[in-house]
């Protein structure tokens, strides 16, 4: 149920990156989430961009930060769950003014068959926004290249980290049963 | 279980961060909270060193995505064992990207010194530089001696691949020398001395 047809999940994935790579986006630290997996192989097939595995969600906020320090951009890729993970390393973000955008696939709302995903989920904006991260939200496919092309520009215009949080919606609740 | 280190070699931490910084030619130096930090600003402040007040454990990935933004230039991370132990995961993610510009420097005195001196893992036997080891960085020095660590010193600056050092410390407390609290200042002035601002 509600799983969009592939062509438009190919779609707004690929709008996602071609606005990451019109903000020269040249680092991306990510920890995988199956909603992210398109932007994942499209990031590592790309040669100007650094694609960075990590164990925990926090380190992205790190190496966001040395990104910017050498000269670069980064982006980070994460499911909402991994937001708990950062919140003390966004006083890194916060005192120092680090530029950086959150890219959050959401888990525990729509659709959500684990009610263990679901504490995090509901706070995910909460606690970005308790940190000062600027949260957009995106419900629907067409949005989602704009959104996150809006969050780019703020936060490297500004030297504010911000965040796009990808509805469990748009996404497609994760199927347990096949 | 527990394995007092009180009676190993150890060296002088003001000593070591300045043998450390001799020469440094163009290198980039991040420091860990909080006690590196002193001893980075002791030795002399620079606008080429990014100093961390806060973000605990954060020490290592900025070095990574400072080392991966500019590969032309040396970056030397120098944090203390409680730090590195808070982002271990790290070493995981450093070694699987392995920059040949990047080397990590954890000062181990083995105590947790801004908070009172409590023992840290590696006073119970943690090793440093195992971690290190096991997560695929392959070059690891375990550096006890001044001989090792002036060696380690001249090696950053010729290296093709990512180092890891353990420096065994003293668990004292030297003066504090404090640099800028400003963290919008810090950022700035290094992105000025490299040229991106």
């Amino acid at each position: 149920m509600n799983m969009p047809a592939p062509s438009s999940v190919a779609d707004w994935r690929d709008d996602i990156f071609a606005a990451l790579k019109a903000a020269e986006i040249r680092q991306i630290g990510y920890v995988p989430d199956a909603g992210h997996s398109r932007l994942i192989e499209l990031c590592q097939a790309d040669a100007a961009i650094r694609a960075v595995p990590l164990t925990s969600e926090e380190e992205g906020i790190g190496l966001a930060a040395g990104a910017w320090l050498g000269g670069q951009r980064a982006a980070l890729l994460m499911q909402s769950s991994g937001v708990g993970n950062c919140i003390n390393l966004l006083s890194l973000a916060k005192s120092c003014r680090f530029p950086m955008t959150i890219l959050v696939t959401m888990r525990g709302e729509w659709g959500e068959f684990n009610p263990w995903q679901v504490p995090m989920g509901t706070k995910t904006q909460a606690a970005l926004e308790l940190m000062d991260v600027l949260v957009y939200r995106v419900e629907r496919a067409e949005e989602a290249g704009e959104t996150v092309a809006a969050a780019l520009d703020i936060a490297f215009n500004g030297s504010l980290a911000t965040a796009v949080l990808l509805s469990q919606r748009l996404i497609g609740a994760k199927r347990w049963v096949k | 279980m527990h394995a007092a280190k009180g009676n190993d070699p150890r060296l002088d931490r003001r000593e070591a961060m300045r043998v450390l910084l001799d020469r440094r030619g163009e290198m980039l130096l991040v420091t860990g909270l909080g006690s590196t930090t002193w001893d980075a600003a002791a030795v002399g402040d620079d606008a080429r060193n990014f100093y961390l007040w806060g973000a605990m454990g954060a020490a290592a990935m900025v070095g990574l995505g400072l080392a991966i933004a500019q590969p032309e230039r040396r970056v030397l991370v120098v944090t203390g064992d409680g730090e590195m132990l808070m982002g271990l995961g790290a070493l995981a993610t450093i070694g699987v990207q392995c920059p040949p510009n990047l080397a990590l420097a954890v000062f181990d005195n083995a105590r947790y010194a801004e908070t009172g001196m409590q023992p840290s893992h590696t006073d119970y036997g943690v090793s440093l530089c195992g971690v290190a080891r096991s997560c695929g960085i392959e070059s690891v020095y375990d550096i006890t001696d001044k001989a090792a660590l002036d060696d380690f010193a001249r090696l950053i600056h010729t290296a093709d691949r990512t180092l890891f050092a353990r420096i065994a410390i003293q668990a004292d407390e030297p003066p504090r020398v404090l640099p800028s609290r400003d963290g919008v200042l810090l950022k700035n002035r290094f992105r000025h001395a490299l040229g991106v601002e």
